[in-house]
């Protein structure tokens, strides 16, 4: 006997409502996946620089064009936030702030502070304050 | 369980798969990490920000200071340590083909260790060699 039958499955991600909550809750992963990238480009940075050599140079060249730019400019936006949201984790593990006005609030705190904190990193970086 | 023909209960395929009673520990060296984290993200960016533009023997001396070779040792340990929890998870999480899993898991640890040792092989070297 072999009943193949399609089960009903729960209600999935698509049956929501869109909230803020959801949208940092996968930023959060995705940013820390894209940060483990990053902390390997930090490995090959300290590796040039300790074993003197073309290697730097490359790092160098390739740190310093567009693409890199980029490249850097998408790592410190990640890892602003990744940082922020994760303090926001590590207060819900000590009890605070699981009352939706409380989650709302600090996960806008969250995106205004990540956007604010990386744009300044990018005015000192580019020379704001030589 | 509609085709169910075997006697054994299908609860004894389930035993020896469960829970490996580790994923305490997981959480609590993912906090650990984190909080060290956050304490050393900031200061990161500001060296890194600092070394902006900078030539090749300002930086390695830079690094080379006592204060910031401490630092930038806790920094990737914690960094690689807390990367390789959270990869972790994201694989468990999505890839289910048990060899493939495995293959991954085996891949995000052996990387993260070997990336770890890297950086901390270069920041011994720059040390002694400053």
């Amino acid at each position: 006997v072999t009943l193949k039958r399609e089960r009903p499955l729960s209600p999935h991600l698509q049956v929501y409502r869109w909230q803020i909550t959801m949208t940092l809750s996968i930023l959060h992963r995705v940013t820390g996946v894209a940060l483990v990238a990053g902390a390997f480009g930090l490995a090959w940075w300290l590796v040039a620089m300790a074993f003197v050599g073309e290697a730097w140079n490359t790092f160098n060249a390739l740190a310093t064009s567009p693409f890199g730019m980029v490249l850097l400019f998408g790592f410190s936006a990640c890892l602003v936030y990744h940082l922020c949201n994760g303090i926001r984790h590590l207060l819900w593990d000590i009890g605070w702030g699981f009352e939706i006005p409380q989650l709302y609030a600090s996960g806008w705190t969250v995106v205004a502070l990540a956007v604010v904190i990386t744009a300044l990193i990018w005015f000192a970086a580019l020379g704001g304050v030589a | 369980m509609s085709t169910n023909l075997k006697l054994r209960h299908p609860i004894a395929n389930a035993r020896g798969w469960g829970s490996a009673k580790g994923g305490t520990h997981h959480f609590i060296v993912q906090r650990i990490t984190s909080v060290a984290l956050a304490l050393l993200v900031p200061w990161f960016v500001w060296t890194a920000v600092s070394l902006v533009g900078a030539d090749y023997m300002t930086a390695r001396l830079t690094l080379a200071q006592p204060f910031t070779a401490t630092l930038m040792l806790a920094f990737v340990i914690a960094l690689f340590w807390h990367a390789k929890l959270g990869l972790q998870v994201v694989i468990e999480d999505y890839v289910h083909r048990p060899w493939l899993e495995i293959t991954l898991q085996l891949v995000n640890t052996f990387a993260c260790l070997l990336a770890a040792l890297a950086s901390v092989l270069a920041i011994g070297r720059i040390v002694f060699t400053a």
